[in-house]
């Protein structure tokens, strides 16, 4: 181990070791769960500060390697890993609430959200096949007991259950991919395997790149292997599901980009157009599959298979152009699904419990008229109508396509997210054009205004002011991958 | 004020402003508020108007800010986004009039979205970006959308769900298309766009992707069904702003884009242009002669209407252009003021249908007299406004190809039909209804309502050169960047025609034919 190892991992060990302490802190005061998840909040930002070093500092320009070439703090990486640990934090910041008001709420809680972050750490900076698979082992471990974090709750056993055992499938399924292109390539090392597989592509090692993007887009749950999401968003307390919507998804997919970007480059044909088909499935089925359901939760889980596949579109691009845009897109996406979540957690009746059908917001603008215009911001957001700012990232990924001459991918993908338009119109007619149906009790948390507002804030035509710093640090994160020209 | 206020941001501001402002305060407060902000609007248009340099520069009052990155801040405009921006602040302080009354709860609400609605109206004819142009056009969606659905009619759902999605599907193709320009010319600034050559093949893809998004706005036979349900659902001051400003949206983006930036693709679609504007003509003036519902029936004669203006646009020569920008302006006015005269009985009666009134002049006189000339404006009689527009529009028609003139003609005898047909069974013939016959006459609001509209249609109607003159360079230059992708159609005047020659004294002609140039065909 040297000292460069223990340098470029800092953001890494913080969060270990905090999440060690804080859990022995766990064991001697088990009631303390609300202290310790305010508590955790300065591990995330002492690790983004160093991450945000890592990403500004023209001193770490070409990013540093650590562990043999195992992991490597970059540009990209650091991006990635600033979104997701705003993700936790914010996690962090509006779950006691709910968690305690359901008398689950443990101190252990935000200790698997600190070792989750630690993992999806590790996904973000892995250049290795190994480090890759770790990383993602210990975000899932961790994710796996926060789906069924409500114990006494039957749904969210299940959901626990669901996401286990489809999660360990899918986890096989990469496992699998990652052992053929090993075999083919004799390297588990991304450079490696990269200038391996720059003739022509044996029939094994597609397998291994096919099974891999299968298992990965588990992961991210694009379509056609996206059927746990919506009864794991279900079944999982709504924080909980707000974080598997925002940090993971953005480790995840950060992944992908990272394996396609640096071990595929030569091999772009072999998987561009599976990136293309899953891309405009996630758009079609994530539309289509929302129209349906009353559960907002539900629907919400479909709209981030739909925006799964408008990241997509940034990286069927396969150009650093849209790596930026991607990440840009990710940015944007992450304060929106989390302020919908928020904004779901609001709807609660005067019993406090949270009501999550479709009816019970029925004109929830006449007596909630702030809550239902940031959740109607965060709707025209999702569904990318300018002037919100969802409509920036979906620029973005679409200027990415058409730069990559991918017309027709860009012609067929906006044309569905009219589709996408109509449920996210349902929810704002339901709110406003409908009769006040009167479940909606009146909120008295202060966080969850607070957060909410903030990031309603950001997607609303505020948020065009953050552009060009946006821009600045997705291009600087995007230079990362596709070296090669791609 | 100096010569580099701001004065195009400050017009988007202030209504901004107002708009915010309006969530916050009580409903009485709200109508103050938003009449006053629509009046300063109103103002700072006029000293805009005053100061505009007829002849001056092409782009005047810009604005440039570097304030969100790629999206250039940039505004300004020329001589028919005055006119239009004139238009759309003329209508607002009556639109948040007619609202006075008739507009009872969630008062702040509605102020609001209509204020948004006029930002964005003016940030649509003032955008210099090609994307903040896009984004100030798909806003709209929004306040319309809600405007629709919380104070429109019965069906108001339906209604709203229609015009969204099918203005939104329009767009996103004009959207896939921008961006394309963007990354071919690398610039995103509309003058310089207006200077770049497009290869003819990629002409034709762009064009058809723009006119995707302004034929539904327009709206064009046959995708224009999304209009009579928006009209009639909408709210009446709805109305008057979706067919006073929304529809000249799509004129606009023919007349910014379409046409000088594709000049070729744009001669080659002239064929498409005038078949979908005959059809159109002829078949929504035969379905306004059937209606039962009077706002139906005058979202079918907007349909005529903006038919004339595309084939007015598609003319490529000075008074079809001219004629069509008219039509525009005064279709703004008259079928605004057609909403209005609607609104003013149905706030009475609570019913559009036009079996329900009737003899109406005897106990509306005054209100009989304005919804006299505002029918006479839209069938065209001459000292109305709709007169010059569509004298000049058809003459330029008639320059091109006399068969589309013959059938656009047809259209304004048709539209005097169901125009007269209307106000006969409306203000004429017998008092059947005694709730009709009871009802009073204008109030002071409503006469101050439908007066201005009133003095403007007889301005542009008997000196239309005030409202000309700003435009005529612009359509020179726009005839002139198309004049070479110009075909001659059977109304070109040819010198020397030997089809003609049995008909000319002196007989047989002997000198070789000529085909006269362009200027030829103005003599």
């Amino acid at each position: 181990m040297t000292e460069n190892d223990l340098f470029y991992t800092r953001p890494e060990l913080i969060l270990s070791f905090s999440g060690l302490l804080l859990l022995l802190l766990a064991a001697w005061r088990p009631n303390w769960g609300r202290q310790i998840c305010y508590i955790s909040i300065a591990p995330l930002i002492a690790a983004s500060y160093y991450a945000w070093v890592i990403m500004t500092n023209d001193a770490f320009e070409f990013g540093g390697g650590a562990f043999f070439g195992q992991y490597r703090a970059d540009g990209f990486s650091s991006f990635s890993k600033l979104l997701i640990y705003l993700a936790s934090a914010i996690t962090l910041l509006i779950a006691p609430r709910f968690l305690e008001k359901k008398g689950v709420m443990k101190a252990e809680f935000p200790v698997l959200i600190l070792f989750a972050a630690v993992g999806m750490g590790i996904m973000v900076s892995a250049v290795d096949l190994l480090s890759l698979y770790i990383g993602l082992e210990l975000n899932s471990l961790a994710a796996y007991v926060l789906a069924s974090f409500a114990r006494n709750d039957v749904k969210s056993s299940e959901a626990g259950l669901k996401y286990f055992i489809l999660g360990a499938l899918a986890s096989g399924i990469l496992l699998f991919g990652i052992s053929l292109v090993y075999g083919f390539t004799g390297s588990t090392s991304f450079l490696t395997i990269n200038s391996a597989l720059s003739g022509e592509l044996s029939m094994g090692a597609t397998f291994g790149i096919v099974f891999m993007l299968a298992g990965m887009a588990f992961k991210i749950s694009a379509a056609p292997f996206h059927m746990w999401t919506p009864d794991v968003y279900e079944g999982a307390p709504t924080p909980i599901t707000a974080f598997f919507a925002s940090a993971p998804k953005v480790a995840a997919t950060a992944l992908l980009v990272r394996i396609v970007g640096e071990a595929f480059t030569n091999q772009i044909d072999a998987w561009q157009q599976i990136i293309i088909i899953v891309a405009l499935m996630s758009i079609v089925v994530g539309a289509l599959g929302a129209i349906g359901q009353k559960s907002l939760k539900r629907l919400l889980a479909y709209s981030s298979i739909n925006n799964i596949g408008f990241i997509l579109i940034g990286l069927a691009a396969a150009s650093q152009i849209g790596v930026a845009a991607l990440l840009v897109y990710l940015a944007i996406y992450v304060a929106m699904t989390l302020g919908g979540f928020i904004c779901l957690m609001q709807f609660e009746d005067k019993d406090g419990n949270m009501r999550d059908n479709i009816d019970d917001i029925a004109g929830l603008s006449k007596h909630r008229p702030v809550l239902a215009a940031v959740f109607m911001i965060f709707m025209f957001s999702l569904a990318g109508i300018p002037p919100m700012f969802g409509f920036w990232g979906k620029l973005q990924v679409f200027q990415a396509a058409v730069a990559a001459d991918l017309l027709p991918l860009a012609v067929i993908g906006i044309a569905a997210s009219v589709i996408g338009a109509f449920y996210y119109l349902k929810v704002i007619k339901v709110m406003y054009f409908d009769e006040r149906a009167d479940v909606v009790a009146d909120s008295n948390s202060n966080t969850l205004v607070w957060v909410g507002g903030i990031l309603a804030l950001f997607v609303s035509p505020l948020g065009y002011l953050t552009i060009s710093i946006l821009g600045k640090w997705s291009e600087v994160a995007g230079a990362f991958l596709f070296v090669n020209g791609g | 004020m100096s010569a580099d206020f701001p004065i195009l941001s400050m017009m988007l501001a202030v209504p901004l402003a107002a708009a915010m402002l309006c969530l916050v305060v009580s409903a009485h407060s709200a109508r103050f508020l938003a009449l006053g902000a629509t009046l300063i609007n109103l103002l700072l248009g006029i000293w805009l108007w005053t100061q505009y340099e007829i002849g001056g520069a092409q782009w005047q009052f810009t604005e440039s800010a570097d304030l969100f990155g790629p999206i250039g801040w940039k505004l300004g405009i020329d001589g028919i986004s005055l006119m239009l921006i004139m238009l759309s602040v003329f209508l607002m302080p009556i639109c948040i009039g007619a609202s006075w009354r008739a507009i009872k709860d969630r008062v702040s609400e509605y102020m609001a979205a209509f204020l948004l609605m006029e930002v964005l109206m003016i940030g649509v004819f003032a955008a210099q970006d090609l994307m903040l142009f896009y984004i100030f056009f798909e806003a709209g969606l929004i306040p319309m959308y809600l405007i629709i659905g919380i104070w429109g009619g019965t069906n108001r759902i339906y209604a709203s769900y229609k015009f969204f999605l099918y203005t939104l599907l329009g767009s996103v193709l004009m959207l896939i298309a921008m961006i394309w320009m963007i990354q071919e010319a690398g610039t995103a600034d509309i003058p310089t766009l207006l200077q770049y050559d497009f290869s003819k093949e990629a002409q034709t893809w762009l064009w058809l992707a723009f006119f995707a998004s302004f034929a539904v706005k327009m709206p064009m036979w046959p995708v224009h069904t999304w209009l009579p349900d928006a009209h009639v659902q909408a709210p009446t001051a709805g109305s008057v702003i979706l067919a006073g400003v929304l529809l000249k949206m799509g004129g606009y983006g023919f007349l910014r884009f379409s046409m000088p930036m594709f000049p070729d693709a744009s001669a080659q679609f002239i064929w498409l242009i005038f078949g979908l504007s005959m059809v159109a003509v002829i078949y929504t003036s035969l379905v306004a002669l059937v209606q039962q519902d009077m706002k139906k029936l005058i979202a079918y004669s907007s349909v005529a209407h903006m038919a004339i203006v595309t084939v007015g646009l598609f003319t490529f020569n000075q008074q079809g252009l001219e004629g069509a920008i008219i039509v525009m302006l005064s279709h703004g006015l008259v079928s605004g003021a057609l909403f209005l005269c609607v609104g003013v009985i149905y706030d009475r009666l609570h019913t559009r249908e036009i079996d329900r009134y009737g003899g109406l002049s005897i106990n509306m006189p005054i209100y009989a007299t304005f919804f006299l000339l505002f029918t006479m404006a839209s069938i065209g009689l001459p000292g109305t406004s709709g007169f010059v527009g569509e004298f000049l529009a058809l003459t330029g028609v008639y320059k091109v190809s006399t068969w589309a003139a013959l059938i656009c003609t047809t259209g304004i005898i048709l539209g005097a039909g169901y125009m007269l047909y209307l106000y006969r069974r409306v203000a004429f013939g017998e008092q059947k209804n005694i709730d009709a016959a009871a009802m009073e006459d204008l109030d002071i609001r409503e006469f101050w309502l439908l007066a201005p509209i009133a003095a403007a249609v007889m301005w542009m109607g008997i000196y239309p050169e005030s409202f000309i003159a700003p435009i005529r360079d612009d359509v020179s230059k726009i005839v002139q960047r198309v004049e070479s992708a110009t075909p001659v159609l059977d109304g070109k005047f040819i010198a020397n025609d030997p089809s003609t020659a049995q008909y000319r004294v002196g007989g047989k002609d002997d000198s070789p034919t000529i085909e006269s140039d362009a200027s030829g065909s103005t003599q």
